[in-house]
């Protein structure tokens, strides 16, 4: 934890004030996003009360699965995250750029006021305040910003979770980063759950937090929860399995360029772009125009696209990178180096979520593992 | 062209950079210099390789004849050479020669170079070196051209 | 405050179109809506925007000191292409733009100039040659080394020639491939190097065409000794937004639209000879 994040003021709500926050939220016009079951899964999604959060739900993930589980007690965030991360809300995966229409030959753009709601994001664990930040260099603070997303970025609450329940797929504590949220919060909640209680510690990362947190009449915290936050998060961080080492990768990812471990991992990978569309860094998009059949109006569109499609490439005369190597070799060299060049960290936050969403049972871990020669060539086992 | 004059000439010509001034001697004692008008041939397809030249100004193109069409496949000029398979035994030209512009060369007749050659093997190396030379700059080049990088690939052409 | 975006198009109007070779056009926009169009600076691009039916990148191709007009060059290879190159005076066209980085004109100043072009790879270089020709005093000698595919592909045939009789000015054009009416020298770009007097020391080159073409002529500078940080390449990759969101246009850690198109050879050499980099 920071020295700024240890003088932060804490206190403690109890799961009737957690109900109360969602009502202050939507008081204060947000539509709230929150973890819940669809689909079953456990995934992000436009919510309306406490009620929807996966109280006593958890997902089981490993590579290629993820299964919901009953909970022992009824922790409302004891759950691994799902597949979407904030960048479906923020950075969406459909968005029109405008609107246009046409007469004579000579053609205007519609006015197209997008009006970006107000998102507050409850239940945000430590590695997607991170790739949210990530996502702010890319998109907010680089030479040109991306107006869809400053607009939208500049209207969320977020309150986050310090997470008490990580994944066997997880390694963000390789990738600077931990369960405890550092900072880029609003509200931070750390769930405390066993036989006798069931009790949230709170503080404030923003004015606009402390202003909700203040209306929520918070109790003071006791020695006995500081201690139980304590061995909680303790064996949070006890829970790694996964872990990937950085030191130089950025070298490696670059020098390894023609290391046979690409031709082996090409040879399990579907190219199905999976771990492109759940990664919650990953911004690259297409764009796509539509017209209607008098050719009066049309449309502009921008898509998610994806590194791992044969047309991302496409110049004149064909794709740059035609082998399924060439293209998972892009992807990670990106996520691993040239990201590091582009925008001084790297591109991946160790949220596993490429491990547990990969159909083929691909684990980047292993992967660049293998390439430092640490590890025996990824094989198959346990792979979906 | 006097023998002085000729030597100053050739010893200028790219082809013979650093050649020994003895074997520059040797060469200017076997060139002759010749002219040839616009548009006219200095070898046809199909003669026998006759003569080696050093182009001292004007253009020349190689060409193969098809019917109803011509192919250019290179232009030559100053400061290059042509005929380079005269130097090698008895062959026929491949392709034909026709000034672009009024030419002047100097000759070498390819049977006495070859009897040069043989006659003084360390004369015959420095002159094989610089013409392997010339014929790797080319066979290079034709590859390029080869790749046709310029080709268009899209899917419609107007 | 999509109308504020970097991904809104300005609907300019097209000026006039006219017909370089017998696939490649060069169109002149000019303001549509009485918006000024932007300036730009010579080695910079556009995305063209063709009503609902695609958006390119495009290489300005006039002259950087010309306001209120941007021209571009466009060879139709294919649908957007076609499309573009068969507008008629009056349509609209969208453009976006300009972006990327420029030909190093000012840190080139007191040097000779050497540029070499291949193919459609003459447009984004014609406005650096349009600002060397007005700044003449601020330049040593201009080289144009010019290859193209044949004679009948040339581009700007009348300013090539125009451009030969400037002092200080050499202009050699080569093709691929000659046909029996071409006069002029018939051989890859890099067979002209024979013909110039090159002084490494105190040449800056631009060097613009297909990839192939542009690793061969560095190799020959190299062999002939310029020093590789004089040497500049524009290079071109896939793009969709032109701003750096898109992702598609990366080479290694660069972005051809943002880092680019323009870059010192050395910040690409250890990319370019990368095969499905």
């Amino acid at each position: 934890m920071t020295a700024k994040a240890a003088m932060r003021k804490q206190f403690t709500l109890n799961p009737a004030a957690l109900e109360q926050l969602f009502s202050v939220l939507e008081s204060h016009d947000f539509q709230i996003v929150g973890p819940t079951i669809r689909n079953g899964t456990i995934q992000y999604d436009y919510i309306k009360g406490c009620k929807e959060l996966p109280s006593g739900w958890t997902s089981e993930q490993e590579r290629a699965s993820c299964r919901l589980k009953r909970r022992k007690d009824d922790a409302l965030f004891g759950y691994v995250p799902g597949a979407d991360s904030l960048k479906r809300f923020l950075h969406p995966p459909e968005l029109r750029l405008f609107r246009a229409e046409r007469e004579n030959g000579v053609f205007r753009i519609l006015d197209n006021p997008a009006p970006a709601p107000k998102l507050a994001f409850v239940g945000v664990r430590s590695c997607e305040l991170r790739a949210l930040s990530i996502l702010d260099r890319v998109l907010a603070e680089d030479r040109y910003p991306d107006a869809a997303y400053v607009a939208a970025r500049r209207r969320i609450f977020i309150v986050a979770v310090n997470c008490t329940e990580p994944a066997p797929t997880c390694f963000c504590t390789s990738m600077g980063g931990g369960p405890e949220a550092g900072g880029g919060f609003d509200l931070l909640l750390t769930e405390i759950v066993s036989d006798n209680q069931h009790v949230f510690v709170a503080e404030a990362g923003t004015s606009e937090g402390s202003g909700v947190l203040a209306v929520l009449n918070p109790g003071e915290v006791t020695k006995e929860i500081m201690a139980a936050l304590h061995e909680a998060m303790d064996r949070s961080k006890a829970a790694f399995k996964r872990e990937v080492a950085t030191e130089g990768l950025r070298e490696l990812l670059y020098e390894s360029f023609d290391h046979p471990q690409w031709d082996r991992v090409a040879a399990q990978c579907f190219l199905c772009a999976n771990c492109t569309m759940v990664c919650p860094t990953c911004f690259c998009v297409t764009v796509e125009d539509s017209t209607d059949v008098p050719v009066r109006r049309a449309e502009r569109w921008r898509k998610w696209d994806s590194c791992f499609t044969q047309n991302f490439s496409y110049i004149h005369g064909g794709s740059v990178r035609l082998s399924p190597k060439s293209r998972y070799r892009q992807w990670l060299t990106h996520k691993m180096a040239a990201w590091v060049d582009q925008f001084g960290t790297f591109g991946c936050v160790g949220c596993g979520r490429c491990i547990t969403w990969c159909p083929a049972g691909i684990d980047v871990t292993e992967q660049i593992a293998a390439l430092r020669g640490t590890a025996a060539p990824a094989a198959s086992d346990g792979a979906g | 062209m006097e023998t002085q004059t000729l030597v100053g000439t050739l010893a200028k010509h790219p082809f013979l950079v650093g050649m020994l001034p003895h074997h520059v001697d040797r060469l200017a004692s076997m060139a002759f210099e010749v002219k040839f008008k616009q548009d006219e041939f200095i070898f046809r397809e199909g003669d026998e390789s006759g003569f080696f030249y050093l182009l001292l100004s004007g253009k020349v193109a190689l060409e193969v004849q098809a019917p109803a069409r011509t192919f250019r496949i290179q232009v030559v000029g100053e400061g290059e050479e042509l005929g380079w398979s005269s130097l090698l035994s008895p062959a026929r030209k491949c392709f034909q020669a026709r000034c672009l512009e009024p030419v002047i060369a100097l000759a070498f007749d390819g049977v006495r170079l070859r009897g040069a050659c043989d006659a003084d093997s360390e004369f015959g190396y420095c002159l094989m070196k610089n013409v392997l030379g010339v014929v790797a700059e080319r066979l290079q080049a034709t590859r390029l051209q080869l790749l046709d990088v310029f080709k268009p690939v899209g899917s419609k052409m107007i | 405050m999509t109308a504020a975006s970097v991904m809104t198009p300005l609907a300019a109007r097209v000026a006039r179109v006219d017909k370089e070779t017998h696939d490649t056009f060069t169109l002149a926009m000019e303001s549509g809506n009485g918006v000024d169009l932007p300036r730009f600076r010579p080695g910079q691009f556009s995305m063209l925007y063709l009503f609902g039916a695609g958006e390119l990148p495009i290489s300005i191709s006039g002259d950087p000191e010309k306001p209120g007009e941007l021209v571009y060059t466009v060879r139709s290879v294919g649908q957007v292409t076609y499309a573009l190159v068969t507008r008629k005076p009056g349509d609209s066209v969208g453009v976006r733009g300009p972006f990327g980085t420029q030909w190093p004109l000012a840190s080139a100043r007191g040097r000779d100039i050497l540029i070499v072009a291949g193919g459609i790879g003459l447009a984004p270089l014609r406005p650096a040659i349009y600002h060397i020709l007005r700044q003449r005093g601020d330049y040593g000698r201009l080289v144009l080394l010019y290859g193209a595919r044949g004679p009948r592909d040339l581009l700007y045939k009348k300013e090539l020639s125009a451009w030969s009789y400037l002092p200080d000015t050499q202009v050699l054009t080569t093709v691929d491939y000659g046909g029996v009416n071409w006069r002029g020298h018939v051989g890859v770009v890099t067979t002209l190097f024979r013909f110039i007097r090159l002084q490494p020391g105190q040449t800056t080159a631009f060097i613009c065409g297909p990839e192939l073409m542009m690793r061969y002529v560095v190799r020959e500078l190299e062999t002939r000794g310029m020093p590789a940080g004089h040497i500049h390449l524009s290079m071109e990759r896939n793009m969709k937004c032109a701003v750096g969101f898109c992702g598609h246009c990366q080479m290694g850690p660069h972005f051809i639209c943002k880092d680019g198109p323009i870059f010192p050879y050395p910040e690409m050499r250890p990319w370019l000879d990368r095969y499905e980099l």
